[in-house]
Formats: C-alpha cells, sequence, structure tokens
C-alpha cells in the first residue's frame, strides 16, 4: 500500500472535544458535539458521513470560517510547523480563541490552512479571472511581485495539469469543464503551500472518471509537498481509495475512527456497516430484482424508441451570419423497453442521457426518429408529432422522476396538492375521490396520511422524494423515467428508494428508464443497459453482461475509474481515460 | 466585444425608426389636432374662429396630409436637417425651445443619479452586512417612509419650510438676477445653491428604492459559496466583501441606466412643475395638453431615443463588467 515513510509522531492540527453550535430559537443546536480528532502530516483523514452529520461544520471550523455556527467549546491546536522550510508559526495555536476576523487567522488561512470545496462552480468568482484568484491568494499571503506571482500561478496551474496554462490563467471560470474548475480550486488552495489541506466534498459534482482524477492528483500532490488532508465525503468508494485514517460522523458526533484498512474490516458501529453495506451492495444485482425476474417475466416491447435524434443550436451567430454550430445532444438511438422491465441509460454529464428521457417524454421535440408507445390496449401510437392535446393519454402512461426533491416540489404547495394535481388533469373531479386516492398513493410511498396536509419544506431529502414517487404513479402509469431519482439522496436512504422503486414495480407493474451516472445504482436496479457517450450509445446489452465484461473502450473506461469500496483494490484497477477517435 | 457591440448598434437602428413611428402615431392618437383645440380655446374665451383662417393653418402645416406623410415629412425633417419642426403654441423652432431645458433637465437628472448612488450604495451594503440590526431596521423604515411619500408634498413641504423659516427662494434654478443673464462663474454657483434641494426631492424616492435593491441583490450574493472561499483565502472582510459580493451585486444597477436615461425628460414633471424648475419637463406637459404636436413629438421621440441610447449604453457596460454576457 502506499505508506508514506515520513510518520510523525505529533499530529499537525489536534481537534479536542470540539463542539460548534447553531443558535437556534429552541436553544443551541450541536452540529459538532464534542468531537476530538488528529490530523497528521502527509496522511489524509476521511470523514465520512450524510448530509446533516456535521463534517461540513467541522472542516469549516478549523479555518474558523464557521458562521453563523458558534463554537462553544473546545480547542484545535495549531501545531508548530514540523519543516523547517516554513517556520512562520511562533509555537502552538489554539484556533478556537481566535478571532474571527482577526489578524492572526487570516494569516493561518490560505497560507497554512487550504480549503477545497464542493461546487467548483459557485465556489470560484464568476467575475474575475482565473489567474487573478490564484495570484490574490499568493500575494496576500507572500510578500512577492505580481509579475512573479503570476509566474508561480502559472506553475501551479501547471502542477494542476491544466493544459496550456499561460492561456488558462486569463481565463474566466465559466470557460473551464468542471473537471478544469476544481483543478483550478486546487491550485487556488496550493498557492501558498499549506501545510493542510481541508477539501470538502471535492468531486462529489463531478462525474465519476473525472473524479478519478482529481483523487489522483490530490494523493499525488500530498505526497510531493507532503500535506495532511481532511478529506470530506459521504462516498465509501472515495475513502477506500484515498483515506488513511477514516472517522465516521453522525449526528455531530464521531462515532468511530479507525485506520481505513480496519475500519473496512472489521466495522465496529452499526451505523457504519450500514454506510459499507449500501456501498457494496451496489456491487452487485439487487438480489430482490433477480428473483422477481425469476417469477414474472419480462413482457412485450411497450416503448420503442427508433433512430431518436435531437440537436441543439450552439450559437446563432449574430444576424448576418448564417452557419450555425450543432450540439447533437442525442444522435440516432433506439431501444425497446419491455414491460416490467427496468433498462438502464448511464453516461457522464453531457452524454445527452437527460435531452433523451426529455425527447422520449416529449419535453422536448425529437428532430428525427420515432417514439412508439403502445397503450395499455396494444395500439402503437409514434409519439413525434403529436402536439400537446394529442399527448394528455399517453402522458399518463409515462411519468417521470426528476433529480432534484428541492426543487421539483413547488414550495407553496401542500403534498396533498401535489399528488392531486395530476390526478385533477386527467380528469378525476370528485375531491373525496381524490382525497381517497391520494391517501392510497401516500401509503404506497411510505408516508403516513397526515403528510398530506404540510408543505414540502417540512420534509428531508428521501421523503421528498417520495412524494415525487407518489405523484409520477398517481395516474396509474405503466413507465416511469427516473432522471438521476436518486443521485440527491444519502446513500442509506438512497437504497431505500431503490427498494420502493422496486416494490411499486412489483405493485403496479411498472417498467423503468432508469438515467444515472452512478454504474453502482445501474446494476443494482436495471436488467439492460444503454452507454451513452457524447449523444450516441457506445454499448448496451444485459446489466451484467456489460458491468462484468464490457466491450467498448468508453464502458472500460467509466468501469475503471468507479472507485471500489474496498481499500485493499485500491490499486488494483488501472484507469484511463477514454477520447472518442476524431 | 466589438462584435457584440457593433450587433447591438446596429440592432437599435430599425427599433428606432419603429419606436419614432409609434411616438408619432400617439402624438396624432387624441381626436383632433393642434387647429382643433387652439379653435376651442378660442370659443371659450369668446371670440370668433374664423373657419378659412383655420383651413389656411391647417395646409400651411400640412395636417391635412394621410398620417404616414406627416411622419415621413417629420422624419426626414430631423433626420436631414435637425429640423423637429415648429410649435404651434409658441410659433418658434422646436429645437431652439428644448435645448437650453433639455441641458438643464440633463444637469438635475445626472446630479440626481449620483446624489443617489451615492446615498443608497453604501447604506444597501450596510443594511445587507448587518442584516436585521437596529441600523437595518432604521434604514428600512426610512426608505419605506421616503418610497411612500409623494415627490411633490416632499417639495411643498420644503418650499414652506425654505420660505417661511429660512427666508431663503427655494423654487426654480436661478436666482432672478441670474435668470436671463450670460453663463459665468457666479451663475454656475448660484445652479448649484438651487440644484440642492430638486436633487434631494426628486432623488429620495429613488434612493429608497435603490437601497432595498442594493440590500436585495447583495444579501443573495453574501452567502454564496466563492465569498467563502475568499474568506479561506485569508483576505480581510472588507476587502472580501468590496471585491467579491459587492462587485456583483452592482451589475444589475448597470442595467437601471437603461432607465434613468428617459427619467432626463419625464421623470420629475411634477416637482418640476412646483418648483417651476426651468427644464424639460413642464414644458412635456404644456405640449401634450395643448396638442402642440411637433413639440410633443418632439419629446416623446427624445424620450424614446433616450431609452434606446440608455439601454444600449448599459448593455455595453454590463458586458464590460461582467465577462459572462461577453461571451453569450
Amino acid at each position: 500500500m502506499t505508506q508514506t515513510n515520513t510518520t510523525t509522531q505529533t499530529p499537525i492540527i489536534s481537534i479536542r472535544n470540539l463542539t460548534t453550535a447553531f443558535a437556534t430559537r429552541d436553544g443551541d443546536f450541536n452540529a459538532v458535539d464534542d468531537v476530538s480528532l488528529d490530523i497528521h502530516a502527509g496522511k489524509t483523514l476521511c470523514l465520512v458521513g450524510e448530509s446533516g452529520s456535521g463534517k461540513s461544520v467541522l472542516s469549516r471550523s478549523l479555518l474558523r470560517i464557521e458562521q453563523p455556527g458558534l463554537i462553544r467549546k473546545g480547542e484545535i491546536i495549531l501545531h508548530p510547523s514540523q519543516s523547517a522550510a516554513r517556520r512562520v508559526r511562533p509555537g502552538a495555536i489554539d484556533l478556537a480563541t481566535l478571532d474571527v476576523k482577526g489578524k492572526t487567522i487570516r494569516d493561518i488561512r490560505g497560507r497554512d490552512i487550504a480549503m477545497i470545496f464542493q461546487e467548483p462552480m459557485s465556489s470560484l468568482s464568476p467575475v474575475h479571472r482565473i489567474g487573478s484568484q490564484i495570484t490574490e491568494s499568493i500575494r496576500l499571503h507572500e510578500k512577492i511581485s505580481k509579475a512573479d506571482a503570476r509566474d508561480k500561478a502559472v506553475d501551479l496551474l501547471k502542477q494542476v495539469e491544466i493544459a496550456s496554462p499561460e492561456v488558462a490563467i486569463d481565463k474566466y471560470p465559466f470557460e473551464f469543464s468542471g473537471g478544469m474548475r476544481q483543478r483550478a480550486m486546487i491550485a487556488l488552495a496550493l498557492a501558498c503551500n499549506p501545510e493542510i489541506l481541508v477539501a470538502d466534498e471535492p468531486t462529489t459534482a463531478l462525474d465519476v472518471t473525472i473524479q478519478a482524477e482529481i483523487l489522483d492528483l490530490l494523493k499525488d500532490l500530498q505526497n510531493r509537498h507532503q500535506m495532511a488532508m481532511l478529506f470530506i465525503t459521504h462516498d465509501m468508494g472515495v475513502v477506500a481509495q484515498i483515506a488513511d485514517q477514516v472517522a465516521v460522523m453522525r449526528h455531530g458526533k464521531v462515532i468511530e475512527e479507525n485506520d481505513v484498512f480496519t475500519l473496512f474490516r472489521e466495522p465496529q458501529h452499526s451505523y457504519t456497516k450500514t454506510l459499507l453495506k449500501a456501498a457494496q451492495s451496489s456491487d452487485t444485482p439487487s438480489q430482490r430484482r433477480t428473483e422477481m425476474r425469476a417469477r414474472r417475466p419480462i413482457g412485450q416491447p411497450i416503448l420503442r424508441a427508433v433512430d431518436l435524434g435531437k440537436k441543439f443550436p450552439l450559437s446563432s451567430k449574430g444576424i448576418f451570419r448564417k452557419e450555425v454550430r450543432w450540439l447533437h445532444a442525442v444522435k440516432d438511438v433506439s431501444f425497446d423497453l419491455h414491460a416490467g422491465e427496468n433498462i438502464g441509460i448511464v453516461g457522464e454529464s453531457g452524454s445527452g442521457k437527460t435531452t433523451l428521457a426529455r425527447c422520449i417524454q416529449r419535453i422536448v421535440t425529437a428532430q428525427s426518429g420515432q417514439i412508439l408507445l403502445t397503450d395499455a390496449h396494444g395500439t402503437e401510437t409514434d409519439l413525434v408529432g403529436l402536439d400537446d392535446k394529442a399527448l394528455l393519454p399517453h402522458w399518463r402512461d409515462m411519468r417521470m422522476i426528476f433529480q432534484d426533491p428541492f426543487a421539483s416540489l413547488n414550495p407553496r404547495m401542500t403534498i396533498s396538492q401535489i399528488i392531486a394535481e395530476p390526478l385533477l388533469l386527467s380528469g378525476m373531479t370528485s375531491a373525496t375521490e381524490r382525497k381517497e386516492r391520494v391517501e392510497e398513493l401516500l401509503d404506497l410511498v411510505g408516508l403516513p396520511k397526515s403528510a398530506g396536509s404540510r408543505y414540502p419544506h417540512a420534509f428531508s431529502g428521501g421523503q421528498r422524494q417520495r412524494v415525487s414517487i407518489a405523484r409520477a404513479i398517481a395516474p396509474k402509469p405503466r413507465i416511469i423515467i427516473a432522471d438521476e431519482a436518486t443521485s440527491a439522496l444519502d446513500v442509506s436512504i438512497r437504497s431505500r428508494v431503490m427498494d420502493l422503486l422496486l416494490d411499486l414495480q412489483e405493485q403496479l407493474d411498472l417498467s423503468y428508464l432508469f438515467i444515472s451516472h452512478d454504474v453502482g445504482l445501474v446494476r443494482y436496479f436495471c436488467d439492460r443497459v444503454l452507454v451513452m457517450y457524447k449523444g450516441e450509445v457506445v454499448e448496451s446489452g444485459e446489466t451484467e453482461q456489460i458491468c462484468t465484461d464490457p466491450h467498448h473502450r468508453y464502458t472500460q473506461s467509466l468501469l475503471s475509474a468507479v472507485p471500489v469500496a474496498d481499500p485493499t483494490r485500491r490499486d488494483a484497477t488501472t484507469r484511463f481515460r477514454y477520447h472518442a477517435p476524431t | 466585444m466589438l462584435y457584440y457591440i457593433f450587433r447591438r448598434i446596429v440592432w437599435s437602428i430599425p427599433f428606432f425608426f419603429a419606436i419614432s413611428l409609434f411616438a408619432f402615431l400617439i402624438i396624432q392618437a387624441p381626436p383632433g389636432d393642434y387647429l382643433t383645440t387652439y379653435a376651442a380655446r378660442l370659443e371659450a374665451q369668446g371670440q370668433v374662429v374664423d373657419q378659412a383662417r383655420l383651413e389656411t393653418l391647417r395646409e400651411r402645416f400640412a395636417l391635412g396630409e394621410p398620417i404616414l406623410v406627416q411622419y415621413f415629412n417629420w422624419i426626414s425633417g430631423i433626420i436631414t436637417r435637425g429640423d423637429f419642426g415648429i410649435s404651434f403654441e409658441f410659433q418658434q423652432p422646436v429645437s431652439e425651445m428644448i435645448g437650453q431645458r433639455m441641458a438643464l433637465s440633463v444637469v438635475l437628472a445626472t446630479s440626481t443619479l449620483f446624489f443617489t448612488w451615492a446615498i443608497a450604495l453604501p447604506i444597501g451594503i450596510y443594511s445587507a452586512v448587518r442584516q436585521y440590526t437596529a441600523g437595518d431596521y432604521f434604514f428600512s423604515i426610512l426608505g419605506f417612509i421616503g418610497l411612500a411619500t409623494p415627490n411633490f408634498l416632499i417639495a411643498l413641504a420644503l418650499m414652506y419650510y425654505g420660505t417661511v423659516h429660512l427666508g431663503a427662494d427655494v423654487t426654480g434654478l436661478f436666482s432672478p438676477e441670474y435668470a436671463n443673464a450670460p453663463w459665468s462663474g457666479a451663475k454656475v454657483v448660484d445652479l448649484l445653491k438651487h440644484l440642492i434641494i430638486p436633487v434631494v426631492i426628486v432623488g429620495t424616492a429613488s434612493t429608497a428604492s435603490l437601497i432595498r435593491v442594493m440590500r436585495a441583490n447583495l444579501l443573495d450574493e453574501l452567502f454564496k459559496p466563492y465569498v467563502v472561499t475568499a474568506r479561506a483565502k485569508g483576505l480581510s472582510e472588507f476587502r472580501l466583501l468590496m471585491k467579491y459580493p459587492v462587485r456583483i451585486a452592482l451589475n444589475p444597477f448597470v442595467s437601471t441606466i437603461g432607465w434613468a436615461f428617459p427619467q432626463i425628460v419625464s421623470g420629475s414633471t411634477i416637482v418640476a412643475v412646483v418648483l417651476s424648475l426651468p427644464t424639460a419637463d413642464p414644458l412635456m406637459l404644456d405640449a401634450l395638453l395643448s396638442q402642440d404636436m411637433y413639440l410633443a413629438g418632439a419629446f416623446i421621440l427624445l424620450l424614446s431615443v433616450l431609452s434606446i441610447v440608455g439601454m444600449l449604453v448599459s448593455d455595453i457596460l454590463l458586458a464590460l463588467i461582467d465577462p459572462r454576457i461577453r461571451y453569450t
């Protein structure tokens, strides 16, 4: 295993009994509750936990940017530097006692402790050039000229493997891809060669292939600079890839801490076991689905897509120029969805999977091809070319579940109103009938009847997604298009929602078109899979066959990038990036 | 970037013609024309209206022609000779009448603009950063009062206060001795003295709304992740605030320049009437009331042109300061 040879005895940062609270009307809410941890030079401590576990607040407390939270108790001791090159700090400092706006902590931020955030787009200022954002940090902590700072910034961009850094330095963040932005963010964090790097879910917003590259880059930089790293993630696969030490957080407390190998081998706490099980279960097909398949065979095709194509004009350059460049979001995609079958569509962001779903749902209109939907009476209709009115009955047959459970529910409508809306549209005019149906639906998705009178904000992400599902199945559809329906959920909730979808399939005879960037989920859930790359289906077939023996280079690259939740297999797979032949 | 500016300018040309035609149609929209209003007024004063004379006048001013012909004559005169026609009411070329008043309007409007920005932006920033503190509430209440009070009421109150308690002359833009004097240093000083009250009055309402807009804009930005990033770099709170969130919260303000321009002509009509300011606004009101076609038309055209130019300027400025616009 990659053990670095400099094992230092004293940690670089020790957190002792730290409590960070948020003042609420009902008194303090302890987001971080009596946490003690040590971070060592050259080592990675992974903080794992689900949303709301307090891991982000903890990481921000280190930099004293925990506001509006308040440190109530405890110490954060930053020990004197052990490397001779950077003896700027006279002795140990307790960061927890510093004034958050004071000079002492401001000097430490960025110079001794630097941070990378989850959203590389929103974490960089949209109106300042990459270079200016990096040199600002350099010139804040080092007395060097603008020109020197710029040279240094170019060098940093080179270190994070950004192509032609001399050009990239003068670009704006929105001109970069997600992966490049995160590289720029890392360059920014490394600007003053910090001893501690705090990375808050740095790869969560990225595609798996990019995630793999960023993880490699971070590891490489850590070894080169002997940085200590506090790495926050909810993904056990990522933990297995990068951690030396792991701390599992729940409800503000560290419930288990151990070195990564021991933790994965012998998890002590039941919650850790749940997390590990959820991560490892996605490596195999769901037991339930296999049994379901044995009981009820797959039926006739009910939805057939034939050579579907959709392109968007990229730029309508001006009033004089006629030539328009096109983005082929979906190129000649064909598939058959059979009754009772689950088809997975995998691909990276921008591969066209969402556009494909929208074409099928006729939210956008495909420019070529056919969408043949067989209704309950066995009549096949081509949805392309139908107007909204003619589509109405078919829309009842085919419903969608969206990714973001927060944005896809109207905050001003009660849960009952939200679920009843499609019922009303499909002509159920009696209020009592609707009420009964809503209660029945709430029951189906495992929510109490009392939930109906409340508003979406009163529910957690998982519960909201259950509401979305109830809304989707309300008009008794036969096909559900789930567009990243579980991506925004925590792992433990995710598996429960997946199981709910399987339950419903059994009870209501549903077929799913399951869109995901997560190969593990698709493997768990789907009978067949389509792999999309730049608008085209590059490979399709039985899920197991594709996951175990992929033929297309892109599928191979995608699978190699998926982090395996087993630290002993950390370096077993060789990752590579697929480039389309031009 | 250059292409962007070029495209914007080219687009504004057909827009200008469309809007000028529209302006012309609007001033033609009320029933009758200048002569019928003129005749009605003469009758009201008990004078005899000579039909033949009216016909001659109608002939001379070409009021009998179809509207499109009248429009063509009007617009071609403006474009080729800068001739806006003649005011029926005053029997003077429109361009001469408007010139001086427009200049004063511009002075008033720009001083008001700077006044409101200078007051509203710092207060807006303060209110956002110290949200829900006593200071924020104080300025919010003050702002809402300013927003809710009609300008002319403030004008009347200030006039009363100025005349009764200070014994100062607060109406007009010049003291009597300078009104018709040629421009001199003393006259400019006199103008500045007189400007203060109208600027404060006209500015109150817009200051109040600007404070609210700035506060809301900044509150949207203050908790964005890039602010946290900047803080994590070790920037001081003040530099951080000015360089990142304030900088971005200001962008929407640039678009408001677009509507600030037409305000130069018509933004403060009632106040100008109350304070008898020699700006363009009262004249426009008169022209519209008496259906003084070419005079009113010139004002409406100016308004439209100023709107177009204002939008053009704010579009270009916005592209200059916000790279995200430049590249789309």
